[in-house]
């Protein structure tokens, strides 16, 4: 094999994504829209979709002052945040740990008293009682985590300047927020698993788009007068697609993140995750030239592609009702060991783990072979 | 000495024989010419040559190398400008003809130093860097053509290459291949152009239901059947006119 043909055909291929706009939106937006659409609907962003986040409020502030209900009242009048309230804050602490609510704020003892001594004392700092608001947040949500605090922040200036213009400094401030990883789990949380390997599967379609088109348009016939060898064009397209691969792994990765996915583990783990994604792209190339083996147009690639994308798709990546009959598809055991790893924290040596692994690249070996056959057999003219 | 050789060379396509028993030779730096009406076979004898096809019975020898068990050998040494041009859509002109370089394995200087060569011949330098999807209908054949012989073949098989190109692109493009064969390259061209044929090939092959009906040069067949053109010639020996193959 020739590095230099290899490198040419698979540069033209990624050119190919960057180009022609409907491969682009395939290969990158979709999963980009795939991951914020899920994630808004069922994620960190609140079942309904709608962007509020449930903020816990613990008032110690127990005085006759008005400030603490007026803070209260500022933050629902957001719009943004709701209010529970909570009596104490170990139950609000406990409430945040399991996800039931976003963020808790607890309004000091001495919060109303700070903000009298402030009215009576606009000027005079050293007459003022100082207090400090607390606030912790979700850790496991970055949007949380960025939008919440310069909300609050905003209710409390308003509580105490009202319509004045903020200045500094100021009697009450709003303590470091503490980060707290919830242990409860989204129903995005579930799903994010398959959407790594949903992006993944409509390989499938591309490869089988590629192949058709090349050889509609004469181009198959064109290299093969050159001194390319079959080879060289199935490592080619295989180099192309795992490139795309690990970037819709990323993507998703990102996205998920981004809307809130709580994935445990590390870099290794991140690691093995693109590992098996890219599993499961070598065996959807396999899947793409069987499709191109048997149909004589890219438009009936488009059609019969979905004969292996759609049982994956079903039966292997977050539909949970059909799960039980998933383990005929490769997709499955993509989606089950990310579960593991990413939901339940299953170390990487763990069965299930390598067993999904394991399944995964021999279904991949055995499929992209079957392909290769298939096309240098029959899809070739 | 031949640097093409085809001895019976015979192709049938279930019970239709498309290529029939056809044996003739072209010497090395030869303009050999190939005409025939539309089906007459021309396309599939270079589809034989090229390794695009098997011949069912037969054998002919390319560059001195066997098409049945050499082709590897042989797709070193061919450029092959195909009827139908074959091109990347979102590739520009040039890297589309960069691109069939490097399949050849050209160093990068004198990749750079043949296609630069090449768009300046055919005539797309101030648009070598659009997309190929954008160029007209002559463009694509002037891009088809310089995609073929970006590797500087020794052996060039240009099939219908001025098809649909404008006259001044037509004449440009006579005058590159009269420079290849200048160079010593041997070229096959099949065309349907009779003027095309008569001013650049040394010698013409007429096929006619895959069979080699005459052989010599335009000017010697013209005086055998005296005809004042080739296309006389054809219709003396098979009563048709030669069609534009499409």
């Amino acid at each position: 094999m020739n590095a230099q043909r290899i490198l040419a055909l698979t540069g033209k291929e990624l050119r190919k994504v960057y180009r022609e706009p409907a491969l682009l939106f395939m290969v990158i937006l979709f999963p980009v829209m795939l991951t914020v659409a899920f994630g808004a609907t069922f994620g960190a962003l609140g079942g309904g979709g709608d962007t509020t986040y449930a903020v816990g409020v613990v008032n110690l502030d127990h005085s006759a002052t008005p400030w603490a209900a007026a803070f209260k009242s500022g933050i629902s009048a957001t719009g943004m945040l709701v209010v529970v309230d909570y009596q104490d804050n170990s139950t609000a602490m406990k409430d945040l740990l399991q996800g039931s609510i976003d963020a808790v704020i607890v309004i000091p003892e001495n919060f109303g008293a700070s903000i009298d001594s402030f009215r009576l004392n606009p000027n005079n700092p050293g007459a003022w009682v100082n207090s400090t608001v607390g606030l912790s947040l979700d850790k496991g949500s970055m949007i949380v985590s960025a939008a919440v605090p310069p909300v609050v922040q905003r209710v409390l200036s308003t509580t105490i300047y009202g319509d004045m213009a903020v200045s500094e400094p100021q009697p009450v401030r709003i303590g470091n927020p503490t980060l707290v990883a919830s242990s409860q789990l989204s129903q995005f949380d579930y799903m994010a698993p398959g959407l790594f390997a949903y992006a993944a599967i409509f390989i499938t379609m591309t490869v089988a788009q590629a192949f058709t088109s090349e050889r509609e348009q004469g181009l198959l016939r064109r290299i093969a007068v050159t001194p390319t060898t079959p080879s060289e064009i199935f490592t080619s397209q295989i180099l192309a697609n795992l490139a795309t691969g690990t970037l819709q792994v990323a993507i998703i990765y990102a996205g998920a993140r981004l809307m809130g996915f709580h994935a445990l583990g590390g870099a290794a783990e991140v690691a093995y995750a693109f590992a098996i994604v890219l599993l499961l792209v070598v065996c959807n190339i396999g899947f793409g030239l069987l499709t191109a083996s048997v149909v004589k147009s890219s438009g009936a690639a488009t059609g019969l592609s979905f004969l292996f994308i759609l049982p994956q798709m079903l039966l292997g990546t977050f539909i949970p009702a059909l799960q039980s009959v998933g383990r005929f598809v490769p997709s499955y055991y993509v989606t089950d060991a990310l579960t593991s790893i990413f939901l339940r924290g299953a170390p990487l040596t763990s069965p299930v783990v390598l067993l999904d692994l394991a399944v995964v690249a021999a279904m991949s070996v055995v499929i992209l072979i079957a392909g290769i056959l298939a096309f240098s057999r029959f899809g070739k003219s | 000495m031949l640097d093409i050789e085809l001895e019976s060379l015979t192709k049938k396509f279930g019970d239709k024989t498309v290529v029939d028993d056809l044996s003739l030779g072209i010497e090395k730096g030869e303009l050999f010419g190939l005409l025939g009406p539309n089906g007459a076979g021309k396309t599939t004898t270079i589809k034989i040559l090229c390794g695009l096809l098997e011949p069912t019975s037969g054998a002919a020898r390319v560059g001195g190398h066997d098409i049945r068990t050499e082709m590897h050998e042989i797709r070193k040494m061919i450029g092959v400008c195909p009827q139908e041009p074959a091109y990347y859509t979102f590739l520009t002109g040039r890297e589309n003809v960069e691109l069939f370089g490097r399949l050849h394995n050209m160093p990068r200087d004198l990749l750079k130093e043949k296609t630069d060569e090449l768009l300046e011949t055919v005539g797309l330098v101030e648009t070598a860097s659009t997309k190929a999807g954008k160029y007209s209908g002559g463009m694509i054949r002037r891009v088809n053509l310089a995609m073929a012989l970006v590797n500087d073949p020794a052996i060039a098989f240009l099939d219908e290459p001025t098809v649909a190109m404008d006259p001044q692109t037509r004449h440009a493009t006579w005058d590159f291949i009269r420079g290849l064969k200048a160079r010593g390259k041997t070229i096959i061209l099949t065309t349907h152009y009779i003027e095309e044929a008569e001013s650049l090939a040394d010698r013409v092959g007429i096929i006619d239901m895959g069979r080699l009906i005459a052989l010599d040069t335009p000017r010697s067949l013209m005086k055998k059947h005296s005809a004042t053109n080739l296309e006389e010639v054809f219709i003396k020996l098979t009563g048709r006119k030669i069609r534009e193959e499409t």
